[in-house]
């Protein structure tokens, strides 16, 4: 089956129950999507599929025939995403894990909507947890992405 | 622990007023001959190296401040300068370089940070733990940077054949001063580098006000625009030529193990190569793997697949009667009988006897888990006698003397790699994932990298510890006269001596011995509970409980009293005063490993940082119905904290924290930035302990697996406007800890405010639906 990753083609023959997470993080070495539960509850696999934001860890590689997958690594292709750039305009990472992840979220909220409400950012941002505790930061950044996207 | 019980022994042998011996001998040493050659060094008047003792030299490998060993400048002025401390997310990795550079007067832009790997021996004690990195390390890392500076201005002065005194660093240049000439660090890199090294004596350290970096708060931290693009890696995300992917399925009650195992399914997964037994290691086994069996494979889903797929048959061992519930009720019946003396001040008998009135209450913390957002994982390369490992470690020190000693070969044979951190907050402390990783390369032969999975990390943890607290207050013509505190804790001392069944020493100098409170009976006493289950440091440690109880009876006791919270507070912390326990403590007063005359028990620093969160956060502020301020105070890791809480709650009984203002008193401070943005996650893993977070146990097995069971707070849940409001010093006052500090004030301010707010007292955590039912 064809996949675009990045926009890149790839043609994938494993197992179409593999997680796309292992597909991402293994076979390619795109590690910048986190394996942080491996059953959608964290969020740090976040990546985009078809634009919107999916939890590679429970998407199955059978489900992604003809789809176009961006991870982290393909969000921007300098790394100035409106919303990277307003993550380090906030300094919100602390150990830095979980923030792919958040990113690739957030990324995904403002292609749905340019202008999130912030009930709409805590909703779209509650699926990805943060232990170090950047959650002031990250809703900060968001709003301040939103303004400039 | 090792290194905490080592620092222990250290510390006894180290006389504390050594250095202010040596301190007059410097002064003879400026005033007489010495000058001549002290010169050398001396271009301007500057703070001579003068530093105060700290227990950074009591722990493995001491401190070093080699500019050799940390700093070095290439022909194009890129200054590299090494970050010995594991970077888990307080942000030293920058900090501690950024230090360096300051003092040097190299210009941020062309710094470079090289991670060490571990080698105590050159590097001084790289354990990333107790809140130590800026508190042990802001010295050697200044008198680093000044030495390179005053080696570059050397040998431009001699390149120009002039006084030292004509010559001065600036941004990454030195200058000659009558001419306006000069030379950057590049071009004077070789000279530089040929020049002895001034010592101690000879450094001169600059003066505050020159300081670029320190204390601004503008340095970004060094990953940043790695992390926010995906670069950053983790142990999670190392990749070895020829490496294969393990997860190991680990024994359900800690002590047990394979009785059996059947490995046919598992083989037959495509992509499984092996299947290892690791073998048990006794108790006390420190950090040493559980046991259990290893799949091997081609690819992580391989291995998780084989897992899967294999049958064991697990024998459970005497752990296997481990019971949360009824643990409990073993415990508190342990706090309410007569324990060990701990420290005994006054007549505490006699004052509950003649008192007017006696409040006793009863306080609950239960297991928590560190839960980083990366699981542990490490890869090892074992071939012959050597090793290599990649790993998440916060002790790259002692992780190679570990991995050597496992494996009986020569610590310089192991070479350990640190990567970044995703989280530590202790875990990471425990280096078993690394030692799972040496065990199955060695077996193996190949290189090998072991993966935690969510369920493997929160089942198999070093778990923070279950706590049982009894507080009996003694009133008298409406004053505490008497204090008497019984904490009931299985020690995580059970991990290195045959389980020693109390809070030992060290757990006990974190918030309950060293408490400075102005009650003038006072007795602390520990009862017996056994560890039925690893436990570990979760940041701040036992902190947690003992400040918990401290600050909930404190504020139950102003009420009883009709008096202000905050007033109170600070009636029972007293007149700013020396506190000095070390009399009044049963076996010795842990301090943290430092000296206890370099960080004193400072009463109107605790008081001070109490009216500065007060007065910041606008405390006695008219509140709406069903809101309400709480506050709490605590001193540990040298630092002193204050946070108000506000609560809102609503009919239905669910809390909102609509904002938490945190005082911090943590001497000289270098990075307000970081400060803050550990202060902030502080109040949100605070969060999480009052409200959430639980670990219980059924039949010796950890009963939560991931996420959905084992709940921490999450964006909008609260904490989401936290204040911080620092302390200003000079580096006259020693810098002290930042990391861990701002986690124990929270749950009871956070509790404090919930009954200002609705009249209800929670004792037991987590709150979960207390409010509700």
């Amino acid at each position: 089956m064809q996949v675009k990753i990045n926009q890149q083609a790839k043609d994938f023959s494993g197992d179409p129950e593999m997680p796309l997470m292992w597909y991402l993080r293994d076979q390619l070495a795109l590690t910048g999507t986190k394996f942080g539960c491996g059953t959608g509850l964290c969020g740090a696999c976040t990546v985009h599929v078809d634009g919107k934001a999916v939890r590679s860890c429970v998407t199955p590689m059978g489900e992604l025939s003809g789809k176009s997958v961006t991870t982290i690594e393909g969000l921007h292709p300098t790394g100035d995403h409106p919303v990277q750039k307003a993550w380090r305009a906030a300094n919100v990472p602390q150990c830095g894990y979980c923030q792919p992840g958040q990113i690739m979220n957030a990324a995904g909220l403002l292609n749905e909507k340019k202008n999130p409400t912030d009930d709409d950012i805590v909703q779209a941002m509650q699926g990805n947890i943060c232990r170090c505790g950047c959650y002031q930061r990250i809703f900060a950044a968001v709003k301040s992405a939103a303004k400039g996207a | 622990m090792e290194s905490f019980a080592h620092s222990v022994a250290k510390y006894h042998d180290q006389p504390i007023l050594k250095n202010v011996s040596r301190r007059d001998v410097l002064k003879g040493i400026v005033t007489g001959g010495g000058l001549v050659v002290a010169a050398q060094f001396v271009p301007t008047a500057m703070a001579a190296y003068d530093p105060y003792p700290t227990g950074a030299t009591g722990m493995p490998g001491g401190m070093v401040w080699d500019p050799h060993v940390y700093v070095s400048i290439a022909k194009d002025g890129t200054v590299t300068i090494v970050s010995h401390r594991s970077e888990m997310g307080t942000g030293s990795r920058t900090s501690l370089p950024m230090v360096v550079a300051d003092e040097m007067e190299a210009d941020w832009s062309k710094v470079k940070i090289v991670q060490a790997e571990g080698d105590e021996a050159k590097y001084g004690n790289q354990d990333t733990d107790g809140s130590r990195s800026v508190r042990h390390f802001i010295q050697p890392m200044r008198a680093c940077g000044a030495a390179m500076r005053q080696m570059l201005e050397r040998a431009a002065a001699a390149t120009w054949a002039c006084s030292d005194v004509d010559v001065r660093a600036e941004n990454h240049k030195v200058v000659h001063i009558p001419s306006g000439n000069s030379l950057g660090f590049g071009e004077l890199a070789e000279a530089a580098a040929k020049l002895p090294t001034p010592s101690a004596k000879q450094i001169n350290l600059k003066d505050p006000s020159q300081f670029r970096y320190i204390g601004k708060g503008k340095v970004q931290i060094i990953d940043l625009h790695d992390i926010t693009t995906g670069k950053a890696n983790y142990a999670q995300d190392i990749v070895v030529p020829g490496m294969k992917f393990a997860v190991v399925a680990r024994p359900p009650v800690v002590g047990g193990k394979a009785k059996s195992f059947d490995e046919a399914a598992a083989m037959k997964v495509p992509g499984v190569v092996k299947v290892v037994q690791i073998a048990p290691t006794p108790a006390p086994g420190k950090f040493a793997p559980l046991g259990g069996v290893a799949v091997i494979a081609d690819s992580t889903y391989a291995a998780l697949k084989g897992r899967a797929a294999l049958k064991v048959t697990w024998e459970d061992g005497p752990n296997a009667a481990y019971d949360s519930e009824k643990f409990k009720e073993q415990m508190a019946a342990s706090a309410r009988n007569p324990g060990k003396i701990e420290r005994n001040e006054g007549d505490i008998d006699a004052a509950i006897k003649g008192a007017d009135k006696v409040i006793e209450h009863e306080y609950y913390i239960p297991h928590g888990h560190h839960a980083t957002m990366e699981p542990p994982a490490a890869v090892a390369k074992v071939t012959g006698d050597k090793a290599e490992i990649w790993a998440c470690v916060q002790s790259p020190g002692g992780t190679r003397g570990d991995v050597a000693k496992l494996l009986g070969v020569d610590e310089k044979n192991v070479k350990v790699n640190v990567t970044l951190l995703g989280g530590g907050f202790g875990r990471k402390s425990k280096c078993d994932f690394a030692l799972e990783a040496a065990t199955l390369s060695k077996a193996t032969g190949m290189p090998v990298k072991v993966v935690w999975t969510r369920e493997d990390d929160i089942q198999h943890g070093f778990y923070h510890s279950v706590s049982y607290q009894h507080v009996t207050a003694a009133i008298k013509g409406g004053k505490v006269v008497g204090w008497r505190q019984r904490s009931v804790s299985p020690s995580l001392m059970s991990n290195f001596m045959p389980d020693p069944k109390r809070e030992s020493a060290l757990e006990l100098g974190l918030g309950l011995t060293d408490t400075p409170f102005g009650v003038p009976n006072l007795r602390l006493e520990t009862g017996e509970a056994p560890a039925m289950a690893r436990i570990g440091w979760f940041r701040a440690v036992n902190n947690i409980p003992h400040a918990f109880a401290m600050q909930s009876m404190i504020a139950e006791l102003a009420h009883e009293l009709g008096k202000d919270p905050k007033d109170f507070l600070l009636e029972i912390i007293g007149p700013a005063r020396v506190a000095d326990m070390r009399k009044t403590v049963s076996s010795e007063l842990w301090h943290y490993g430092d000296p206890y005359e370099t960080y004193p028990i400072d009463t109107g620093r605790l008081a001070n940082v109490v009216r500065l969160a007060a007065e910041k956060a606008g405390w006695g502020r008219k509140m709406e119905k069903g809101s309400g301020l709480g506050i709490a105070a605590h001193r540990c890791f040298q630092s002193y904290v204050c946070s108000v809480v506000e609560v809102n709650v609503d009919s239905k009984g669910n809390v909102n924290v609509p904002r938490v203002d945190t005082a911090i008193d943590c001497g000289f401070h270098i990075n307000p930035e970081r400060v803050a943005s550990q202060i902030e996650g502080a109040a949100v893993m605070g969060l999480s302990i009052a409200k959430l977070v639980e670990i219980t146990f059924k039949n010796g097995r950890v009963q939560q697996s991931n996420f959905h069971d084992y709940q921490v707070l999450r964006i909008g849940q609260g904490a989401m406007d936290v204040r911080t409001h620092i302390v200003p010093h000079g580096p006259n006052v020693p810098s002290t800890g930042v990391g861990e500090p701002g986690v124990p004030p929270f749950a009871p301010a956070f509790y404090n405010a919930i009954f200002a707010a609705t009249g209800k007292r929670i004792r037991n955590l987590p709150l979960r639906d207390q409010l509700t039912a």
